[in-house]
């Protein structure tokens, strides 16, 4: 048993590190603040090489393991939940389908733009009212005289309406088979007509990442753009959920990591009755905390990361990373806020935004409550 | 052209510095290393130049037992070409100096690059005397490089001003602040193709010890700070001068 990281995953660490808190740190809080999505740091973390990063060469990867994405995501996110949040959402929702679903012509045609930061791509999921329960999907898909017609809506889509944005992986209802919904995935070009991408705004989290309502009226796509088999689409879609867990769990880590280091710098240096908060056994006490569910997470995740990379089947693991690193990103957010007192109330400090941003983890890609679901599954199955 | 480009294996700038054995060894228990400041400032120096179209093959070097290869894979991540690696601890820079030497005779380098300092025992010697075991110019300090044909144009910081060099090759060059703007991120392409370039392994050509370290002091810790109220004046400036001493 081996718990170091290898030479390549510590240089990828230490890489990400720089580049966040180079590029990302001295942005963040201006991009929190405005609500404002950033295609310049989105072009420079396509310049680093951070998407498509588990891709093959052949369509601009790099050809590495899962933990190394899953680092990569954690060392942003340690810094700026918005920035993980564009990464993991392309990543792992946006280009995922295409590559394990798509056939060698949409994976030629699409995968290499979508690795080089000009271009992020979305996954059409969740609609007004269909979240949890995605099988209750209203977006319908006709097939007509080789053409798919699509009506419907999708709703807090990442990556789904920047300038960026080049398009969509959507679920549609695309038939019924005695009596039950048939699914299928569907790939919508951006400029597409009938195809529109809506921004949200007023959000309390991932302020700076792009979040969009897409609409379909009357939108029409060659019958090709099918992706997989046709009633294919739940499959695809849940399967893509699977992978995506490891990068929220990442996101939740390395939170945690930041709001932990944030926690640790200001209990040594803020004073009380004359002496560093920090040698108070409360706050020490309260670190120690923080520090083994940090621990344990990483634990978790990495683990649940080598099943992946091993081929081994690792459903259970990465629901349980994605449950267990969510939560404890908004206990240690929670208890960072608590060490930081009243400063911590004020957006001049990054734990302010810390604390906001940990409230998607529980809910994103599959509620904790959903995850405690597909535990308990696998276990009592 | 080629470059032969030492690289430092140095405990990472936030390092807890302590000393084991006697206050005579370095404790390196929970060090995280890194690239030398300086080396990295004139490796991304050296790859913009690269970049912008001189034809120039960069040989990475260090002086280092296994552990050190991690550092030597992220000069090579960041644009190296190919890499040696005495194979032995570090003595001291006569020591450093004599294998560097040694590795630029064994092959048709055109300069070495150093940092003007290693951050760890900030001798500023390997440099120096590299260039006189090789026998060639050596600059020090360097704050701008440029190459032009067979010419080197440098530029360093003196008392009250800047000196501009012109070298022929070869020389030796120790890279200082200002030789890059900020030190190159590798990229995960890079990253990843570092793992198949070539890290050649020589053994050291073993010379009489020239010094041996006798012991380690740490600095005193840094006294509180003085608060003066700010009517005043006369205390601060008593203070300024007599216990402080800098006016």
């Amino acid at each position: 048993m081996n718990f170091d990281l290898s030479d390549e995953h510590i240089l990828i660490k230490n890489t990400v590190r720089d580049f966040a808190e180079r590029e990302v740190k001295p942005l963040a809080k201006q991009l929190d603040e405005r609500g404002q999505f950033s295609v310049d740091l989105t072009r420079k973390m396509g310049e680093l090489g951070l998407f498509g990063l588990y891709l093959p060469e052949k369509y601009g990867g790099q050809n590495s393991d899962v933990l190394s994405y899953i680092i990569a995501v954690e060392e942003l996110a340690r810094v700026d939940s918005s920035q993980a949040a564009t990464l993991a959402a392309h990543n792992s929702l946006g280009i995922g389908p295409i590559y394990y679903y798509g056939n060698d012509k949409q994976k030629e045609h699409y995968l290499p733009m979508l690795c080089t930061g000009d271009a992020l791509w979305a996954f059409g999921l969740t609609e007004p009212d269909a979240g949890s329960d995605s099988r209750g999907s209203k977006t319908f898909a006709r097939l007509e005289n080789g053409e798919w017609t699509i009506n419907g809506s999708k709703i807090f889509i990442t990556n789904g309406a920047s300038s960026v944005a080049m398009g969509a992986t959507v679920q549609a209802v695309s038939g019924n088979i005695e009596g039950k919904k048939e699914f299928s995935a569907i790939i919508v070009d951006r400029g597409t007509a009938g195809f529109t991408q809506i921004p949200m705004h007023g959000k309390m989290m991932w302020r700076a990442s792009d979040t969009a309502e897409l609409y379909f009226d009357d939108c029409r796509v060659p019958e090709e753009n099918l992706l997989g088999q046709r009633g294919q689409g739940s499959k695809i879609m849940l399967s893509t959920l699977d992978n995506g867990r490891l990068s929220i769990g990442a996101m939740g880590l390395g939170l945690a990591q930041g709001a932990l280091e944030m926690a640790v710098k200001y209990s040594k240096e803020r004073k009380q009755f004359g002496k560093p908060i920090s040698t108070f056994q409360a706050i020490a006490f309260r670190i120690a905390d923080m520090a083994t569910k940090v621990e344990t997470a990483r634990n978790l995740l990495y683990k649940a990361c080598w099943l992946k990379d091993s081929g081994r089947v690792f459903g259970k693991e990465a629901a349980m990373a994605k449950y267990y690193c969510s939560e404890i990103a908004k206990s240690v957010a929670d208890d960072a806020v608590q060490i930081h007192g009243g400063y911590g109330l004020m957006k001049d400090y990054d734990i302010e935004r810390f604390y906001r941003d940990q409230r998607l983890l529980q809910i994103g890609e599959g509620t904790s409550e959903i995850q405690k679901l597909v535990i308990a599954r696998k276990i009592l199955e | 052209m080629k470059a032969l480009v030492c690289i430092g294996h140095v405990p990472d700038t936030t390092s807890k510095i302590k000393f084991v054995n006697n206050n005579t060894e370095f404790d390196t228990s929970d060090i995280q290393y890194i690239v030398g400041p300086y080396e990295e400032l004139g490796l991304t120096r050296l790859l913009d130049l690269k970049t912008a179209g001189l034809d120039l093959h960069i040989t990475v070097a260090n002086v280092g037992v296994q552990e050190t290869e991690a550092t030597l894979r992220k000069a090579l991540a960041m644009g190296a070409d190919d890499a040696v690696r005495v194979n032995a601890a570090p003595k001291d820079a006569l020591f450093v100096s004599k294998q560097i030497a040694n590795i630029f005779k064994q092959a048709d380098y055109d300069f070495v690059l150093t940092g003007k300092e290693s951050i760890d025992y900030n001798s500023g010697e390997v440099d120096g005397m590299i260039a006189e075991f090789l026998g060639i110019t050596s600059v020090s300090g360097v704050s701008k490089f440029d190459i032009a044909g067979n010419t080197a144009q440098m530029e360093r910081e003196i008392d009250g001003g800047k000196e501009i060099i012109s070298s022929g090759f070869p020389f030796v060059v120790s890279a200082g602040k200002g030789f890059a703007i900020e030190p190159r991120i590798p990229n995960m392409r890079g990253i990843m193709s570092a793992r198949t370039k070539k890290i050649t392994i020589v053994e050291p050509e073993n010379i009489e010890d020239a010094t041996s370290t006798v012991k380690f002091h740490t600095p005193p810790p840094r006294p509180a700070c003085k608060k003066i109220a700010p009517d005043n004046v006369e205390e601060l400036v008593r203070l300024l001068h007599e216990e402080a001493k800098v006016i």
